[in-house]
């Protein structure tokens, strides 16, 4: 103790801290301590979080159209603790919008901002505008859809802007069109001008505040105290419970949700965050080139007013239409966002495509989870995007359309796990091979050699555990043929099964139809098994299931996509990579 | 209210604001350290990460024996499939090696004369610069500290602590014509050759 007192005598002696200190700490607040001034301290508190956070976040993240979602991804589903540190920041942000308000609420119904504070006013509704800013352009950071579209309707909103509203959008967009550069002026904004701005109206607000003194409420309820303690320990308290406030919103929300990265080729309802919902509702009100007054001048005109209440506030009449404007607009603002809320709960192919939204969410995660291609995370979802489009209305993948939306009647095999040995364990199985799942539903069922033969070869499997062993193999050699990336180490490690298998595969007589790996290359009347399941046989196969190799003139319905250039070569690849997990 | 009449209220109730006081202090410690703490947890998540090597390196084909001058070291860019945080890649550079071939004495009969191939991570180990091979010199030598190391390795002179790394050339392929290498990275500025 007596050194840390002696340390502090020599910083004191060199800087004049102590005065600084005791400045800070005993301030005095006529009429003593109390709650309703916390809430400056909780904004400073909240803003704190948001630094700390931030930067923290900054450490992971990188803004670029390929990478934004992908790190926020990573940030969120792979860092230790990333969950928890990105969903501080955004409920934080979301706290400190409500803040924001109860602030300004406290000091226009004190009349706080009367002379000498008209300066200090402004300070405060400008950092307001700026803590707004910094939602907006925060909300666009992760690139998913949610942020992607709302931000399109904001940047929409302000090419509107009379006279110079499209060079003022390509500025903010750095560009024609949303891209690269979108991201890093967004962030440079969020993370660089904005904050800066913040701090040095921070200081500017707390040093005026300081100079003018509490605006005490009247009447006063005690004695005079000072700033420390007793107000600090209201302050302290105030702090925790926004912090309870935050950590109760993460953890009932499960942290800060992440949509599918943003594709513009998807239809997705633009919605802003819930504090803009208001203005969203408004606009709903203004068509055509009316929309200019809904939203730039008449919010202008309500931000000019809210500017001026100051002066307005002079007389205790132009208080009172203060205090009435302000709860106007927030009435206002409530029963807009109400209406914004219930129209979207009534819509109903709103609430489908939102759901819709949510599942691709949840699968593009699930692939991004084995690595995501230097393309980003978009071109992951092209795979089952086109499966549902243009294979869906006959395969299914797990019993639904590869988005997740289930099939009703699918007339072709399930895909999912293609030449996967689970999938040939059930494809082979006599009891499965003719199911709904597999050919049931095709021209291949009726007159089945397949069937009669994996039932006069296999139909006791259930209770023969050597034929159950037999069928492992030849599912093994043939599973290795299509080099499954899954596979890789099974296959290495089962050489001697799948040797066993291919001799099976001759011995029990599928060579008198199929061919593989050298076994009836020249004869075979079903679909040549060499390679089967790799990227070439499936690329073959989707290109013209006609050709000799596959279904000869037997093919059932299956179109030739790339003979009748039905699809691209890139988007069969996207679709067989998909189905073969790469 | 003078300051006189504020410390005789205090000395009126000391332990209430001694643990106003104390309060104060323990719950802003507190809410300043979420934060901060769930902050550092994040950034300290690479040290809880493996390197993405798994399994060790695999041997992978850079050349064929025939394609390699007499005794005159030849750089080879080593492509594989890589792992960067979120993203994957296939067939980028991740380093490179020189392959060095050695023809022994034919012997009298006919028998083919021995190849011995070395293969040398291009890496300096004292602190990671890229080697050049000088034709001139007939050396390897480090641009960066001026280290420099003869064509078997050894160092010459200045400040690595140990020669070139070799890496793992796979003996039966040789015989067959082929050069396969297990490109592997190592531990610098270590005595030891410590592979990472």
């Amino acid at each position: 103790m007596e050194h840390i007192k002696k340390l502090y005598d020599w910083l004191d002696n060199r800087t004049g801290i102590r005065s600084h200190i005791r400045e800070v700490l005993f301030e005095n607040v006529p009429g003593g301590s109390r709650w309703r001034y916390v809430w400056g301290s909780t904004l400073t508190f909240a803003l704190m979080i948001q630094f700390i956070t931030g930067i923290f976040l900054w450490m992971g993240y990188s803004p670029s159209g390929q990478t934004a979602w992908e790190s926020v991804y990573y940030i969120n589903n792979h860092m230790t603790g990333g969950h928890f540190l990105r969903g501080l920041h955004h409920w934080t942000a979301q706290v400190m919008t409500v803040l924001l308000v109860l602030h300004l609420m406290q000091v226009v119904i004190d009349g706080a901002y009367r002379a000498p504070r008209e300066v200090n006013f402004w300070f405060g509704v400008i950092l307001l505008k700026l803590t707004l800013a910094l939602s907006l352009t925060g909300y666009l950071l992760p690139w998913d859809q949610k942020g992607y579209w709302a931000t399109k309707v904001a940047t929409d909103i302000l090419g509107g802007t009379p006279l110079i509203g499209e060079q003022l959008k390509t500025l903010v967009l750095g560009g024609s069109d949303y891209g690269h550069h979108t991201l890093t002026r967004f962030f440079a904004l969020h993370a660089g001008i904005l904050p800066i701005s913040v701090i040095a109206l921070t200081a500017g607000h707390i040093y005026l505040f300081r100079r003018h003194g509490i605006h005490p409420k009247k009447p006063l309820k005690g004695p005079d105290e000072f700033f420390w303690p007793e107000q600090v320990l209201k302050d302290a308290v105030a702090c925790l419970a926004v912090l309870v406030t935050v950590l109760v919103l993460h953890f009932s929300f499960n942290g800060a949700h992440l949509d599918a990265p943003a594709d513009p080729s998807t239809n997705y309802p633009a919605r802003p965050d819930w504090y803009f919902l208001f203005l969203f509702q408004f606009l709903k009100y203004f068509p055509g080139h009316w929309e200019v007054l809904g939203a730039i001048v008449l919010p202008g005109i309500a931000m000019t007013l809210i500017f001026l209440m100051p002066i307005i506030g002079k007389s205790e009449k132009g208080h009172k239409f203060n205090v009435g404007l302000l709860f106007g607009i927030l009435i206002f603002a409530a029963v807009l966002t109400y209406a914004a809320v219930s129209a979207d709960k009534k819509n109903e192919s709103l609430q489908a495509s939102k759901a819709q939204a949510d599942r691709e969410a949840e699968l593009v995660k699930n692939m991004a989870a084995n690595g995501i291609p230097p393309e980003g995370a978009l071109a992951l979802l092209q795979g089952p995007k086109l499966f549902a489009a243009h294979c869906a209305s006959c395969h299914t993948y797990g019993g639904e359309d590869g988005l997740g939306r289930p099939v009703e009647k699918p007339s072709a095999p399930d895909l999912k796990g293609f030449a996967s040995r689970e999938y040939l364990t059930d494809l082979l199985h006599p009891d499965r091979f003719n199911s709904e799942k597999f050919f049931g539903n095709t021209a291949h069922a009726k007159k089945s050699k397949m069937q009669e033969f994996l039932e006069d070869e296999f139909g006791d499997i259930e209770e023969d555990d050597l034929l159950r062993k037999d069928m492992d193999k030849l599912v093994k050699a043939i599973s290795a043929e299509a080099k499954l990336p899954a596979q890789v180490k099974a296959d290495k490690a089962d050489k001697a099964d799948i040797e066993a298998g291919h001799e099976l595969f001759e011995e029990i007589g599928c060579v008198d139809c199929h061919a593989l790996g050298g076994w009836n290359a020249d004869e075979y009347s079903a679909p040549d098994l060499t390679g089967y399941g790799s990227r070439e046989w499936m690329m073959g196969i989707v290109h013209d299931p006609e050709n000799e190799r596959f279904y000869g003139s037997k093919n059932d319905r299956m179109p030739a996509f790339g003979r009748d250039e039905k699809l691209t070569r890139k988007q069969m690849e996207r679709i067989v990579d998909w189905l073969r997990g790469e | 209210m003078s300051k006189e009449n504020v410390s005789s209220q205090e000395e009126s109730q000391p332990d209430r604001r001694d643990f106003i006081k104390g309060a104060s202090c323990a719950i802003g410690a507190a809410i300043g350290a979420v934060p901060m703490a769930a902050g550092v947890r994040v950034v300290l998540d690479p040290l809880s990460r493996q390197a993405t090597a798994e399994g060790g390196a695999e041997f992978i084909r850079l050349a064929d024996v025939s394609d390699l001058p007499e005794s005159e070291p030849m750089k080879f860019a080593i492509v594989e499939d890589k792992t960067d945080k979120w993203s994957r890649y296939k067939d980028v550079p991740v380093g490179a090696v020189y392959l060095l071939k050695e023809t022994g004495d034919s012997s009298a009969d006919d028998a083919e004369a021995p190849v011995s191939v070395i293969a040398y991570n291009t890496v300096c180990p004292h602190l990671g610069c890229f080697v050049d091979y000088r034709k001139d010199e007939q050396d390897f030598f480090c641009p960066c500290h001026d280290s420099n190391f003869d064509l078997e390795g050894n160092l010459l002179k200045g400040v690595s602590p140990r020669a070139m790394d070799t890496l793992e050339v796979d003996e039966e392929k040789l015989k067959a014509g082929e050069i396969w290498v297990k490109f592997q990275r190592f531990k610098s500025n270590t005595k030891e050759k410590i592979a990472l």
